[in-house]
């Protein structure tokens, strides 16, 4: 059953398109950008998942256990994860301020309201 | 002095605080930041035309295990651009910014930028591809909310739109890097380099590549993905306008290099996956198509953005001709590119100051009122054409006799045919300036700017001029930074 | 929320728990799972947690936005300036071996400091955003 041992990329790949979709296809700025989250979320999996040692233990020395998962992968995300806060709130930020100018957070309506954009 | 490559990166790190908390005088910390940035990138510069590199481990680990920054001189060359054309922005860009940034926002602004410049300086410095992607985010973190600072209410839509389409960019860098790393278990672009020839036929390497490629593309605005940036530039303030257009995309366009000849190498990717049958062409359509849409616009700032799409498309040219001379002639034409940009917006931002606008009906007759800029914005055009005796000349010119080089006569045609758009899109914009009549010669806002403002203005153009008769130090440094990544 | 009792009695029950919690986070961080990003996020969510219950401005009065704004900077700067310590002190940038009489000690020494730094500005930083969205539209 090699399509069921992969099954963290299916996982990966279901959401990455869920996200993109989102952000693609969605007028809203909110839903975009909980869209941009799944997209982001997708990756975080990826990596997790991709550092994780099958019959293995979290990364802290301790007796008896010789295999260990690869903390790296999980240090990385954690970067990616701040980033990924960082992007939501300023975007969010950004939705507030156009919603407080045009009163309307849907896209259409905004370039509508712009005229000759 | 062997401390130079992490302090290029902590110099504005820590300033950037201090803009933060203190209420006034922040301009003058963005201006000690930008200049001590441009004093290391000189130094450092001035060592790496002596040795060649230059290595630095943080933390006392060497690579692997700890993250290297390394420069060669390809990034020195990007680094003394950055903090040239920052020294000078924050030098101009006392009065633009409080003329069109709220008061309580003015020392944000200022942290917004150094961080901005932190996270340019650490892409070009870091050897680790995971760091690229973290300040490839903390520049365009900072470069989204300095464009959401504009004045115009339609700058917070062309934040968003930027924010969108960068996300995505830089998640797509993210996913190419997983890729690389599952596939090598290694972060560091030299160890990667080492690893990845006996693994290069695997499909998740080719899906790292298409990856990072798509990812990369967007940030340097490569047609078709180049969507966000005329309402980027047009929208932000002045002086966001002038950096960003001088500087962002050539970063972008730095890590395209790096990845493409120092990780994949030159053979993989040309000689391999062909990547040259896509990049050429789309950047030939680049070149027409932006061209010919700066043409029909109605707004000086858009006209220049547009026309940086363009120009982004010769360098992308210069790079899938794949030979040293083409690779040469992009490296100039990236780093003179950005100083005639840099000049363009320096004087489009005084327009704007004084005018109060940058559509062109609003500054018909504005070359009699304001000589100084508009003698800057007339040399600034000739060097986008590529008029000869100007900066521009020289990169197009390296362009075509690289393309001949390679037999692509159809490619110099087009380079001409380029330029002649070009020539008449910036004709347009000097009929408009000098020989209508109109509003900005009546005004009573005719006085010319300031002259610490026209200063910064003229020093890049004068650099158009001298950068066109002598060539040495550009190419000189280009050829030698092309041929240590041909045959490195 | 504040004069539902349950509510509020539950969250004055768990707020010391939760800093604590952040603290042990925090400062175990060398030895085991943790580190500064997940503690400067736990202790922001009691004082987030906080808000909800007695109310934004009560919130703002216990720690002024303008503590918190110098708090984001003094968590960088004590992260930069460890690593200009080291490189004062004749190491690398961030070579935390240079900090203590031997290099153990100055990779304590060091580890501490950074996490320090990143949890005070993660914290930070998260109640400021708190604080832009709650307070947007009421001053």
């Amino acid at each position: 059953m090699i399509w069921f041992d992969y099954y963290n990329y299916w996982i990966v790949i279901v959401l990455m398109m869920v996200g993109l979709y989102l952000v693609m296809a969605r007028h809203n700025l909110a839903r975009k950008v909980i869209g941009l989250n799944v997209f982001q979320t997708s990756v975080f999996v990826f990596f997790i998942s991709m550092g994780a040692v099958r019959d293995s233990s979290a990364p802290i020395l301790a007796e008896g256990i010789t295999q260990y998962a690869n903390p790296l992968t999980h240090v990385l995300i954690l970067t990616a994860i701040v980033v990924g806060v960082s992007t939501t709130s300023l975007a969010l930020a950004l939705i507030v301020r156009i919603n407080e100018e045009y009163g309307s957070i849907d896209e259409e309506r905004i370039l509508l309201l712009d005229g000759d954009d | 002095m062997e401390h130079l490559p992490v302090l290029q990166v902590v110099i504005p790190l820590v300033l950037a605080p201090f803009c933060f908390v203190m209420a006034r005088h922040t301009w003058l910390v963005a201006l000690a930041g930008s200049v001590l940035s441009l004093v290391c990138s000189v130094l450092l510069l001035i060592q790496l035309l002596a040795v060649g590199t230059v290595d630095y481990f943080v933390g006392g680990w060497p690579p692997p295990w700890g993250i290297e920054l390394r420069i060669d001189l390809l990034g020195g060359f990007v680094l003394l651009l950055v903090s040239l054309i920052a020294a000078l922005v924050v030098t101009w860009a006392h009065d633009t910014v409080e003329s069109e940034i709220r008061d309580d926002q003015i020392n944000l602004f200022w942290c917004m930028f150094l961080l901005c410049l932190t996270g340019s300086f650490g892409i070009v410095v870091t050897g680790d591809v995971f760091n690229v992607f973290v300040f490839l985010e903390i520049t365009s973190l900072s470069t989204y909310t300095m464009i959401a600072l504009g004045r115009d209410r339609r700058a917070l839509m062309a934040s968003f739109r930027y924010l969108v389409m960068g996300t995505v960019g830089a998640t797509f860098i993210l996913i190419a890097v997983g890729l690389l790393y599952m596939m090598t278990g290694t972060l560091n672009m030299a160890d990667l380099a080492v690893r990845l020839p006996a693994i290069q036929d695997t499909t998740t390497v080719r899906a790292a590549f298409a990856f990072f490629t798509v990812g990369v593309s967007l940030k340097i605005a490569l047609f078709p993905l180049h969507q966000w940036l005329p309402n980027a530039y047009t929208y932000a303030p002045s002086a966001v306008t002038v950096f960003l257009a001088a500087t962002s995309t050539k970063v972008s366009l730095y890590v395209l290099l790096r990845f493409f000849f120092t990780v994949f190498g030159a053979d993989y990717v040309f000689g391999d996956l062909h990547v040259d049958y896509v990049l050429l062409p789309l950047s030939i359509v680049a070149i027409f198509v932006a061209s010919i849409i700066a043409v029909y616009q109605e707004d000086l700032k858009r006209i220049l953005a547009y026309s940086s799409v363009a120009q982004i498309g010769y360098m992308t040219l210069g790079i899938s001709l794949a030979n040293a001379q083409g690779l040469t002639a992009a490296i100039v034409h990236m780093f003179n590119h950005g100083l005639i940009k840099g000049g363009l917006f320096l004087a489009v931002g005084g327009l704007c100051l004084r005018i109060g606008s940058t559509r062109l009906s609003d500054l018909r007759g504005a070359g009699r009122t304001m000589p100084w800029t508009m003698g800057a914005i007339v040399i600034g055009g000739c060097a986008l054409i590529g008029v000869p005796l100007t900066a521009g000349f020289v990169s197009k010119w390296y362009l075509v006799i690289a393309a001949l080089e390679k037999d692509m006569w159809y490619v110099a045609v087009a380079i001409f045919t380029a330029s002649i758009i070009a020539a008449a899109y910036v004709w347009r914009v000097i009929e408009h300036l000098y020989f209508q009549q109109g509003y900005a010669e009546a005004s009573t806002l005719r006085s010319e700017v300031p002259l610490y403002m026209l200063l910064p203005t003229w020093l890049l153009i004068a650099m158009l001029i001298w950068l066109g008769i002598d060539t040495d130090l550009t190419v000189g440094i280009a050829e030698r930074a092309a041929q240590s990544l041909v045959a490195p | 929320m504040d004069n539902n009792l349950i509510v509020r009695e539950v969250a004055n029950l768990f707020l010391p728990i939760i800093v604590l919690f952040g603290l042990y986070v925090q400062f175990h961080g060398d030895f085991g799972p943790g580190g500064g990003f997940q503690a400067g996020v736990i202790i922001a969510v009691g004082v987030i947690l906080y808000a909800l219950v007695h109310g934004l401005t009560k919130t703002r009065q216990l720690i002024p936005l303008r503590v918190i704004r110098v708090l984001m900077a003094v968590g960088l700067l004590l992260y930069a300036g460890t690593g200009i310590a080291t490189l004062l002190l004749g190491g690398e940038f961030l070579n935390y071996n240079v900090l203590g009489s031997d290099p153990l000690t100055g990779q304590h020494v060091g580890i501490l400091l950074i996490e320090l730094g990143v949890g005070i500005t993660v914290a930070a930083v998260m109640v400021m955003i708190f604080y832009a969205f709650a307070g947007r539209g009421r001053e």
